[in-house]
């Protein structure tokens, strides 16, 4: 009886999160390939959400590749993809850059303190992402707050454009996803053993050479998750480029949403989410093979 | 070590934070601002609240999020607790790359995907887009979260406890109530909270899946803002701030106050 119990109650434990995930994240998926292979004709619009079964497989018979055709031909779309990845690349190195630097600081900071740095790390993350990138326009705009007091400093005699350009969309993602980036370095850097630097100091090896030698490889994993956990997002990413960038920037997220729900275009928006899908199927399971790794690790 | 080094320490770890927190201190300020312009203040009060009050649109939205963050943030923690109890106590089960795919992928996936392929789910099974749709939704992406929150607990887990249970005769189901619960409850709470911020969050998601009459308060600012900055969304964005604030505080001290309680009755116990 109790083995029956326990093997009914194993199965539930791994069944019901199983099925749910299945029903509600794979299916999902199979559904958007599906309709990216649909004809444009068949898109319905999205006032009538009523969706007619019987109908649909027989237009679904119809499987085209047109949708994917149309995007080589649009530069748009090409054009979306490119400025995504470089504008993730280049806005994950800059959280790099700063997020290094203050993962470091606190690895190396008072044990009693670090608890309470660390809070201060993860609270952000607990408020709004839209509040924080809303934050940032009366910042950035022409005659916001930067620009206000860059000119009352005498520093510049005009205000700076950096609303609706890129800066402005790296700096949003550099703010928003910070977090991301110094909470896996920090936990790499806060179980590292100090002591590996003052016997390489004692051997003769200068500051610099010692960070490069032992810190920064001993950091790896952390800053390989941290860049993942902000790439990956940062290039599907919508508040930001559309609320810091304006029409100036081009990313995909904004051209999928546009696509929906400015043309409702069904089909072709699966085609985008498609190939972005493709684009970041390499690092996310780059990303979940090197989680698998620390949970190992951790045991 | 070298002082010059525990200087830039400091030094990085004050840009950092500066950097962090600045924006949403200035914005918090703002909200406080007489004059309409939010970037140049006049003067002290408190009249944005007042009308933020009154506004029945945002009320409305407020409710509907409400609602929707606090049963998907129930739902979701359920099942990733499973999840993650699937994940770090059954190492070999038919598909369990998969399982574990499906619980990490949803942590870095373009939101616009994830919204985009559950809005085209909920149309295929001609499901009426509205208040359970983002409820669902919602409840897919933050199950995720609250089973990499539940299985960093459990894997530090001591199942010796476990085992000494059903020794002495608990049934599989009371071990998990008596003894597997309470150690990870902390980790339980701190993922209900994260799924429910997550969810009060959510802009993107939310307006996939969401239909007439239910509209969020995250889209609702986001719709406002498209038009233009105002002391009012300032307003709302503090309270969502404060409110948000409180709450991670609050469980902070309670999970202290429990683990404090654990250790003194651990003690006891071996004192016995």
């Amino acid at each position: 009886m109790n083995r029956l119990f326990l093997a009914v109650f194993n199965r539930l434990t791994i069944g019901v999160p199983y099925l749910w995930l299945i029903i509600f994240f794979l299916v999902p998926f199979a559904i958007v390939f599906k309709i990216s292979l649909s004809e444009t004709a068949i898109q319905m619009p999205p006032y009538n959400p009523v969706f007619d079964g019987v109908d649909t497989a027989e237009k679904l018979k119809s499987l085209s590749i047109a949708n994917y055709t149309f995007l080589t031909e649009d530069p748009l779309y090409y054009r979306s993809y490119l400025s995504s990845i470089s504008t993730a690349g280049i806005a994950t190195f800059l959280a790099l850059l700063i997020g290094f630097p203050l993962a470091y600081g606190m690895a190396r900071a008072p044990s009693t303190l670090r608890p309470t740095l660390l809070m201060l790390v993860i609270l952000p993350f607990w408020t709004s992402f839209l509040i924080r990138v809303y934050a940032w326009i009366g910042i950035l705009k022409p005659e916001g707050l930067l620009n206000q007091l860059l000119i009352g400093l005498n520093i510049i005699d005009t205000p700076l454009q950096i609303m609706n350009t890129y800066y402005a969309v790296y700096i949003g993602i550099v703010y928003s996803y910070l977090p991301f980036m110094v909470l896996p370095i920090y936990s790499a850097l806060e179980k590292m053993d100090y002591s590996l630097i003052e016997a390489a100091q004692d051997l003769g090896c200068t500051p610099t050479k010692a960070f490069w030698k032992i810190t920064f490889p001993l950091a790896m994993p952390g800053i390989i998750a941290g860049c993942f956990l902000v790439f990956i997002p940062a290039t599907g990413e919508f508040v930001i480029p559309d609320l810091l960038g304006g029409s100036s920037t081009l990313m995909i997220g904004k051209t999928l949403w546009n696509e929906f729900f400015s043309n409702r275009d069904w089909p072709v928006s699966s085609a985008v989410a498609v190939i972005l899908l493709m684009l970041l199927v390499i690092p996310i399971m780059l990303f979940q093979n090197a989680q698998a790794k620390a949970q190992e690790a951790g045991k | 070590m070298n002082t010059s080094w525990s200087r830039f320490n400091v030094s990085s770890v004050i840009f950092g934070f500066a950097f962090l927190y600045l924006p949403i201190l200035l914005l918090v300020i703002f909200s406080f601002n007489e004059s309409k312009l939010v970037t140049v203040w006049g003067g002290f009060s408190t009249k944005w609240y007042a009308s933020l009050f009154k506004n029945q649109g945002l009320m409305d939205a407020a409710w509907v999020t409400i609602r929707v963050a606090l049963l998907s943030a129930t739902m979701a923690t359920v099942l990733g607790t499973l999840g993650a109890l699937a994940l770090t106590r059954y190492t070999r089960f038919r598909g369990r790359i998969l399982f574990s795919g499906m619980i990490y992928a949803p942590l870095v996936m373009p939101e616009v995907i994830t919204g985009l392929s559950l809005l085209l789910l909920f149309v295929a099974v001609g499901f009426d887009r509205g208040f359970w749709t983002v409820t669902l939704a919602h409840t897919t992406l933050t199950m995720c979260f609250v089973a990499v929150v539940v299985q960093s607990r459990l894997i530090t887990f001591d199942r010796s406890l476990e085992e000494a249970a059903m020794d002495l005769g608990a049934t599989p189901f009371k071990t998990f109530l008596y003894i597997t619960l309470p150690v990870i409850l902390p980790a339980v709470i701190s993922g209900w909270m994260l799924a429910f911020t997550l969810s009060l969050d959510d802009l993107v998601i939310a307006s996939f899946t969401s239909g007439p009459g239910a509209t969020t308060l995250p889209m609702k600012i986001y719709s406002q803002v498209r038009l233009g900055v105002t002391p009012e969304i300032n307003a709302v964005c503090t309270l969502m701030i404060a409110f948000v604030a409180v709450g991670v505080i609050l469980t902070a001290l309670l999970n202290r106050r429990r683990e404090v309680q654990r250790v003194q009755d651990e003690q006891a116990a071996l004192r016995g």
